[in-house]
């Protein structure tokens, strides 16, 4: 019996290679830049898209719908899944055989790093000359979506992909108790320190789930870091550090405002969604948190509602951490890439970014947009702001494969007082160096 | 053929031939395959690289899954050992005295067992809220530890129910003749009599302390800090996450390796002390 057994293994072993040997090399059809689409023949266009919720499966739904009455002779047959689903999938759909046109690629190393590297994602740059799609977008949000052809450096290099929305990490606050928005980081203090005086609670944060920290570090690090330095690190450019004095003293900031009681009590225990559900039932002045919480909060606060970016030291110096959504990209294996190109440059033109906003969605691209609600309009301004003086800063988990579980676990710990500002900054910075080995 | 009846018969591997075929194509293959890449260097796309036994290595050097893995040992505690103990005191409670609605009892407590641990996971997140202890670093493993003793001794005690009750009341009425007290007739009696249910309930428990992710990853995610990483969840992060699938396959195969000495640790115990 137990040779058996051990017959049985060996034919298992038999026949396998190294893993992800045996994919298939893709072969990249012809691009003719732009086309015209409804003298393509009858083609259907299969997309994988994680726009699943709310406003976001409103805008796909309708942007998808014009195209198809557009083009009559294009079928977009949509795959939708869950941001996790979709990351989690994407890896083996783009290489089988049969893999969609369009995906959506999160960001990063993870996810469209790893694709480049397996020449799965097909570079987008002559379409992106041919439609113009550089005028479109600030250039940070476009050197989010490029990467080398080997996958090894982010952040630059060929294009792969196009966003559709922008997010801002930012300060909501609740009008009630904000007067008058702080124009500087000091001036922002000062009112922590009195809400804090009369029992608000400065600013809500729930930590349990850990990501929130890095939000709340990047929220302070603005203050203190500039932005070049960040997005530096962030693409691994030559010289990049995290061990900066910049970094030591947001790091120590935010200590000190845990210490001192400005978020909410037991922060590393509490979940997101209740942490924001206590700012709109007015528990205090701030929440820091992300324009995705625009639609609920608004829901739940109304014309109350404010947001505004974490001032810097002195007024005017708009830097905030950001982004956009998941770009939209052309797969290797697509038989129609001019096609694909067509529904990408259709879903992100200034028609598109109307329909965005319509439906209470932050258009990524420098369009002119209306968002309903007072804090809709904040928000909007916000992001012209930002775009225009090019202060937008990208996640810091997109830096190693690995960061986000690095990140998250050191801010629970520099905010329970567990890590100095130094090793904090340190144990980042030996991330960093493991991965660029 | 020839022989007599009940002699093993070469035919008899026929018999087992479809199950073994299933047990191949749904255990074993998958077995091997992650044994197979766990010796590659691999991002689930591209081309692995041969690395031998080096994710092995990195098992056992590196600090984050040495703490993952001790971890997983506090958690026996809690998911195994804790619920027997709690079982076996109210098997033993119940073995004395007449209990009313008996049935109802059992089913209250079992309930646990049937709610999805989804469910329970997301429940006690609620409940702990307010307590900020699944945020402190050194109650939240404890208090993942809770959930699956709760989860976990219904299980027990109905498993050692059904073994109480089949113990003759002879040995009981032997026992108090003898001038036995409870604590006397619980040792001499009700205990080693529960020894097989005692075996089935410790291997049940401990694989699913060992195996536990669900519970950690919707309560805590790990944190605060790594306070309650688990090896489950560390193989969760390393495939889905950070596209190190070599070395995931190496601590699923690491944890599937512990679970299977365990149980058969736990089994062997259990034998010997029926032997003697």
């Amino acid at each position: 019996m137990r040779r058996c057994l051990v017959a049985v293994l060996l034919v298992l072993l038999a026949g396998c290679g190294a893993p992800g040997e045996d994919a298939p090399e893709a072969e990249r059809g012809d691009a003719a830049g732009k086309v015209d689409v409804a003298a393509a023949g009858d083609v259907t266009l299969t997309v994988w898209d994680q726009e699943v919720r709310g406003g976001q499966r409103r805008q796909i739904q309708r942007l998808n719908e014009q195209f198809q009455a557009r083009y009559p002779n294009v079928t977009i047959d949509r795959v939708a899944k869950s941001f996790t689903d979709l990351n989690t999938t994407l890896k083996l759909a783009v290489s089988g055989d049969e893999a969609p046109d369009v995906v959506q690629a999160n960001q990063g190393r993870q996810v469209m790093g790893t694709l480049v590297k397996g020449g799965l994602l097909r570079p987008v740059d002559e379409y992106a000359e041919a439609y113009g799609w550089a005028d479109r977008y600030s250039p940070v949000l476009l050197d989010l979506n490029r990467f080398s052809s080997d996958g090894a450096t982010f952040g630059d290099g060929e294009l792969y992909g196009l966003s559709q929305m922008g997010e801002i990490v930012g300060l909501f606050y609740n009008r009630d108790k904000v007067p008058q928005p702080p124009a500087t980081f000091a001036e922002l203090e000062q009112q922590l320190a009195a809400a804090k005086e009369e029992g608000d609670v400065p600013i809500s944060f729930g930590n349990l789930d850990k990501w929130p920290g890095i939000h709340e570090f990047q929220a302070v690090q603005n203050a203190f870091t500039p932005a070049d330095q960040v997005r530096g690190f962030v693409f691994g450019r030559e010289g990049a550090s995290f061990a900066t004095p910049e970094n030591e003293q947001a790091a120590a900031k935010l200590q000190e405002w845990a210490e001192a009681g400005y978020f909410t009590e037991d922060f590393n225990g509490v979940g997101y969604d209740p942490a924001y559900q206590q700012f709109a039932d007015g528990a205090g002045p701030y929440l820091i948190a992300g324009t995705w919480l625009l639609r609920d909060l608004t829901d739940a606060m109304g014309d109350t509602l404010g947001f505004m970016l974490v001032p810097g030291q002195e007024e005017g110096q708009p830097q905030a951490l950001g982004g956009e959504s998941l770009p939209f990209a052309i797969t290797a294996k697509s038989e129609n890439p001019d096609i694909a190109a067509a529904y990408i440059d259709f879903i992100t033109n200034a028609d598109a970014a109307g329909v965005l906003a319509d439906t209470g969605n932050l258009p990524a691209m420098n369009a002119p947009a209306q968002l309903s609600g007072a804090a809709g309009e904040d928000v909007y301004e916000a992001w012209r702001t930002l775009t225009e003086a090019d202060g937008l800063v990208p996640y810091l988990d997109y830096a190693t494969p690995t960061f986000y579980d690095t990140i998250t676990s050191e801010v629970q710990q520099l905010l329970a007082g567990r890590r100095t500002t130094d090793e904090f900054t340190q144990a980042l910075q030996g991330d960093f160096e493991t991965f660029s080995g | 053929m020839s022989g007599p009846p009940g002699e093993p018969r070469r035919v008899a591997y026929l018999y087992l031939l479809p199950g073994l075929v299933l047990f191949a194509a749904f255990v074993l293959a998958p077995l091997a395959r992650a044994g197979w890449i766990s010796l590659f260097e691999w991002d689930g796309v591209t081309t692995g690289t041969w690395v031998g036994l080096d994710n092995y290595e990195a098992v056992a050097s590196e600090a984050d899954l040495r703490r993952a893995f001790w971890h997983s040992a506090v958690l026996i505690v809690f998911y195994a050992l804790l619920p027997v103990a709690i079982g076996l005191l109210l098997a033993g409670a119940a073995s004395r005295t007449r209990v009313h609605g008996l049935a109802a009892l059992r089913t209250i407590i079992f309930l646990p067992q049937v709610i999805a641990l989804v469910v329970v996971a997301v429940t006690w997140r609620l409940i702990y809220q307010p307590t900020g202890w699944l945020g402190d670093f050194d109650l939240a493993l404890p208090a993942v530890g809770l959930i699956g003793t709760w989860v976990a001794y219904g299980l027990c005690f109905v498993l050692f129910m059904a073994g109480v009750q089949k113990i003759p009341r002879s040995l009981y009425d032997a026992a108090r003749v003898d001038g036995a007290g409870p604590l006397r007739e619980f040792f001499a009696v009700t205990l080693p009599a529960l020894r097989g249910e005692i075996a089935v309930a410790l291997t049940l428990t401990t694989i699913a302390a060992l195996r536990n992710f669900d519970v950690v990853y919707l309560t805590t995610s790990g944190g605060p800090g790594d306070a309650t990483t688990v090896p489950a969840l560390e193989v969760y992060e390393r495939a889905f996450r950070t596209g190190e699938v070599g070395g995931a396959a190496a601590v699923g195969v690491c944890l599937a390796a512990v679970i299977f000495a365990l149980s058969l640790a736990i089994n062997q115990l259990a034998d010997r002390a029926a032997r003697t």
